[in-house]
């Protein structure tokens, strides 16, 4: 364990620990844009540098290792000055498109801006303007707000090992792009989106769906495969809006395309809404009362006549354990046979 | 699986075998590349250049179906190399004298002839398993959906037990499940011959004890599969059919036969979210809510309990699912009363000790792992630590019989089927998904380069594609990740079904399908559907 000081409190961690790691251990805020907790360091925004005792510039704190007996402090005038001209810098480029952003309320770089109340630019600059579109279906890529952070890239390499997309150019028109500045064709898991900072990667159908406000947020499981990932649905109006995952879950906040972007069947349109009963070769519309005692009239004369092994229930990997075991339920103890399955083999 | 998702990035080496990993199971995909970033080895025996390959150390691209004669050859070596746990086979398992009898005759220069794998590969697999610290095994259908699916499964079992490689953190046997829900259907009791837990309907105190439970009196006759329902609806011994929540249409082999089976019935009632291919052959619709809509539980591939939670109303007067038995049971006689859906939970915790620890409360944030008997249980993240239930695991020899329907002159191709990333299962979801859809538009058969420049064809014609039970038109994507000789169809599509090929013979013991393995020929100049 190394021993250091934070702004005067004694912190002991295991040796490597960055001193962003170290700080936020003992629960030491410091803002970072470029960061992430499981990607490599990246050490670009700079938003995160503290003073070490002894060094007489500023470092960064998420690429610096603790050291022995290091006094670390993570807040004064200087350094925040200079973390208000780094945010000046960054948004002397930036759009100032928050009224209609979808990130907005959401987005790392408005909120560090409101808190280190910038709100004009003291630096307007020149913009840099991307009239291509990325015409994939999933993902909506507006470059002009994105920050350089990298993260993106970092997670399309480093977790979902594809690597489709990187930084490309220098200096002013450096700028993510899959190669060729072609549009992305990739996996589309949406890991990106997710940890962008910023409204430069958001899903293509959350567009205009609705933001922060009004806005429930539900906890579910993905109805998809058997890996179970934990699913964040934001729902407005009786609609799904988007979907997202917190980082504290079995999953790790990952999803797949399925998962991500795949749950507007939920509202479509031709979902069904009403019971039918086929009347001379047609499905029509019936109520509940008619098509239940139908039913049962009808399960009940075909017992009646050929015995409870006749019927049989194919019951859904798809619904939930309860409705599962009441439908093995009915089968065996109303019905009364144990001609019950699904399609675990299927 | 007897793991859990987390240990898996802790594995030494990772054999995955008869699972394309990254798109059928992406999360768990993910993990394992983790797992190679941490230093693990990768071992892949697919017939198909999946995505894993890339991150393999070693690729086994066998035959479809010669997996057993794979496995019996990386065992042989693991025996020849001494790679044997003497103690874990001593203490724990029954009949190594004779299973090692038996892979004498699978030297991998005779498997190498049987599987086309080169002999150095079995080896350094063999090897590599069978000197690895934390190696876990992976599968799913590619092993099970074949007629000797069951023999596939003990060769499997075989190579972890006689290896010692079962029962400790990231270290097992893992079938990775398919749907959000298969681990929980087959756990609730949805299966012909045991009651929720695993519990035989054949004997006679455990019926009794759920004759109690449930005041009612019980068949003593294990049922029928889903498999067997439909051949059964086809001899007019099934006359009546209640579906909730499948599409068999689209999911089953044999989509003809399927078709003149449900047809065949007196009375079919189909309950679903949508119009599915099935429901449209129905007597009545039952219109239900999707996950999004109810309150419940999913339980996911490695035995966790989640809770799934309801976010909107369902549509339309749709209902929940379990709603609708209620009311339906109860108007046939059988009254079942719970007032919250969190009671039925409970009900199956007495009935099943393996779950009564679990209740919503415990798992409002993070499931729990069965078995979790009590309210103060953590939950069991991996099986068999300190020893098997039934006292000792038995080695089963198991010897390499090919598959039902190869190839000949005349259904020159083998067709294996399966998932894709952009689609899941019969499509009756994602289908209805724009955004999926663009980027997964339409049916495809993928074949290698080499077959497809000897039938003339191009990439993105339009081909048929018959087997001895049908025919489908299809584009043809010209590929490396399929071998020469074998082609690849996703079975999510229903205007290129490619359950209309497919073989519907069973696997004798657990009744699973052939759907891995059929003989096709393929045409050019039908000029399209
Ligand atoms: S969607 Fe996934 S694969 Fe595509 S660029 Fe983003 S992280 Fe990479
Ligand atoms: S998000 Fe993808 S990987 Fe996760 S459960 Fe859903 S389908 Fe499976
Ligand atoms: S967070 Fe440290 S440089 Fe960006």
């Amino acid at each position: 364990m190394i021993d250091l000081s934070i702004n005067g409190l004694p912190v002991s961690v295991p040796e490597g620990t960055t001193i962003l790691d170290a700080a936020r251990f003992a629960d030491i805020p410091i803002p970072t844009l470029c960061h992430h907790p499981k990607l490599t360091p990246y050490g670009g925004c700079r938003l995160c540098i503290v003073d070490v005792k002894g060094i007489n510039r500023p470092v960064t704190s998420c690429t610096t290792p603790v050291a022995a007996g290091m006094e670390v402090t993570t807040t004064s005038p200087t350094i925040e000055k200079l973390r208000k001209t780094i945010l000046e810098l960054i948004l002397s480029d930036h759009p100032n498109d928050c009224m209609v952003c979808e990130k907005a309320g959401d987005c790392t770089l408005q909120e560090l801006a409101y808190f280190y109340g910038i709100r004009e630019n003291r630096l307007d600059g020149e913009r840099r303007v991307y009239a291509k579109k990325d015409d994939n279906p999933f993902i909506e890529r507006n470059m002009e707000k994105c920050i350089l952070c990298g993260k993106c890239v970092r997670i399309c390499d480093e977790v979902q090992g594809v690597g489709a997309i990187d930084i490309a150019y220098r200096g002013f028109n450096a700028k993510v792009c899959p190669p060729f500045e072609k549009n992305l064709d990739c996996e589309f898991c949406g890991q990106c989106v997710s940890v962008c900072p910023t409204g430069a990667l958001t899903g293509k159908a959350w567009g205009q769906r609705g933001r922060q406000k009004d806005i429930k947020e539900i906890e579910t499981i993905c109805p998809y495969c058997g890996c179970g990932c934990s699913i964040t649905l934001h729902v407005r109006r009786n609609e799904v809006i988007r979907v997202s995952s917190r980082e504290d879950t079995l999953n790790e906040g990952w999803l797949c395309p399925k998962g991500r972007f795949g749950y507007s069947f939920i509202n479509n349109a031709a979902r069904l809404k009403t019971p039918l009963i086929r009347e001379e070769g047609q499905l029509k519309e019936a109520t509940w009362d008619e098509a239940l005692d139908f039913i049962a009239d009808r399960l009940g004369k075909v017992k009646a006549k050929y015995g409870a092994d006749s019927i049989a229930g194919l019951s859904s990997a798809r619904c939930t354990n309860e409705e599962n075991y009441l439908f093995q339920k009915f089968m065996r103890a109303a019905v009364g046979t144990n001609n019950v399955d699904h399609c675990a083999r299927l | 699986m007897t793991n859990s998702i987390p240990e898996i990035e802790n594995n030494d080496v990772i054999f995955v075998i008869g699972s394309n990993t990254t798109e059928t199971h992406p999360i768990i995909g993910l993990r394992m590349k983790k797992a190679v970033r941490k230093g693990a080895k990768i071992i892949v025996a697919d017939p198909r250049k999946i995505n894993l390959v890339r991150f393999s150390t070693v690729w086994m691209q066998h035959r479809p179906g010669t997996d057993v004669a794979l496995l019996n050859g990386m065992m042989h070596v693991v025996l020849q190399e001494q790679l044997v746990d003497k103690g874990f086979v001593k203490e724990w398992t029954e009949g190594f004298d004779t299973f090692r009898k038996s892979l004498a005759d699978y030297s991998p220069e005779k498997v190498e002839k049987i599987t086309g794998v080169p002999k150095k590969d079995i080896v350094s697999a063999a090897l590599l398993y069978g000197k690895a610290k934390r190696p876990a095994i992976y599968y799913t259908m590619g092993i099970t959906q074949h007629a000797h699916g069951t023999q596939n499964v003990f060769a499997i079992a075989n190579l972890a037990l006689m290896t010692g490689n079962l029962g400790r953190e990231s270290t097992g046997v893992n079938p990775l499940r398919g749907q959000n829900n298969v681990q929980g259907a087959t756990d609730m009791g949805c299966i012909p011959n045991q009651y929720p837990g695993y519990q035989r309907v054949d004997l006679p105190s455990i019926r009794a004890k759920f004759e109690t439970a449930w005041d009612a009196k019980l068949s003593d006759k294990p049922g029928l599969t889903a498999t067997e329902m439909m051949n059964a609806a086809m001899e007019d011994k099934v006359k009546a059919l209640y579906i909730m929540g499948e599409n068999p249409v689209m999911s089953d082999p044999d989509t003809h036969h399927t078709v003149k089976a449900l047809k065949n019935l007196d009375f079919l009632v189909v309950q679903d979210i949508f119009m599915t291919e099935t429901a449209q052959l129905a007597d009545v619709v039952l219109p239900s809510a999707c996950f999004a809509e109810k309150d419940g539980t999913f339980t996911n591939t490695e035995r966790r309990v989640q809770r799934v939670k309801k976010a909107l109303n369902p549509p339309g007067k749709a209902r929940e699912d379990s709603a609708i038995i209620l009311e339906l049971s109860r108007r046939m006689g059988y009254d079942m009363k719970y007032n919250l859906i969190e009671e039925v939970l409970r009900e199956i915790g007495g009935l099943w000790p393996a779950v009564a620890g679990i209740t919503y409360g415990r798992i409002e944030k993070w499931g729990l792992q069965w078995p979790c008997p009590t309210l103060d249980h953590p939950g069991t993240p991996y099986l068999f630590k300190g020893g098997f239930p039934r006292g000792k695991a038995s080695f089963t020899p198991v010897s390499y019989e090919p598959s039902k329907e190869l190839p000949d002159k005349e259904y020159p191709f083998i067709l294996t089927t399966g998932r894709q990333l952009f689609q899941y299962h019969t499509g009756s979801m994602t289908r209805k998904v724009k955004e999926l859809n663009i980027v997964a538009p339409e049916a495809y058969v993928e074949i290698n380069p080499a077959d497809a420049e000897r039938l003339k064809i191009a990439d993105g014609d339009t081909v048929r594609v018959t087997s001895r039970r049908g025919s489908i038109d299809l584009k043809a994507l010209v590929s490396e990740r399929p071998s020469e000789g074998l082609v690849f169809i996703p079975f999510h599509y229903r205007e290129a079904a490619a359950n209309i090929l497919t073989n519907p013979q069973l696997d004798p013991v657990c009744k699973i399908p052939e759907l891995k393995v059929c003989a096709v020929k393929i045409e050019t100049g039908h000029g399209g559907q």
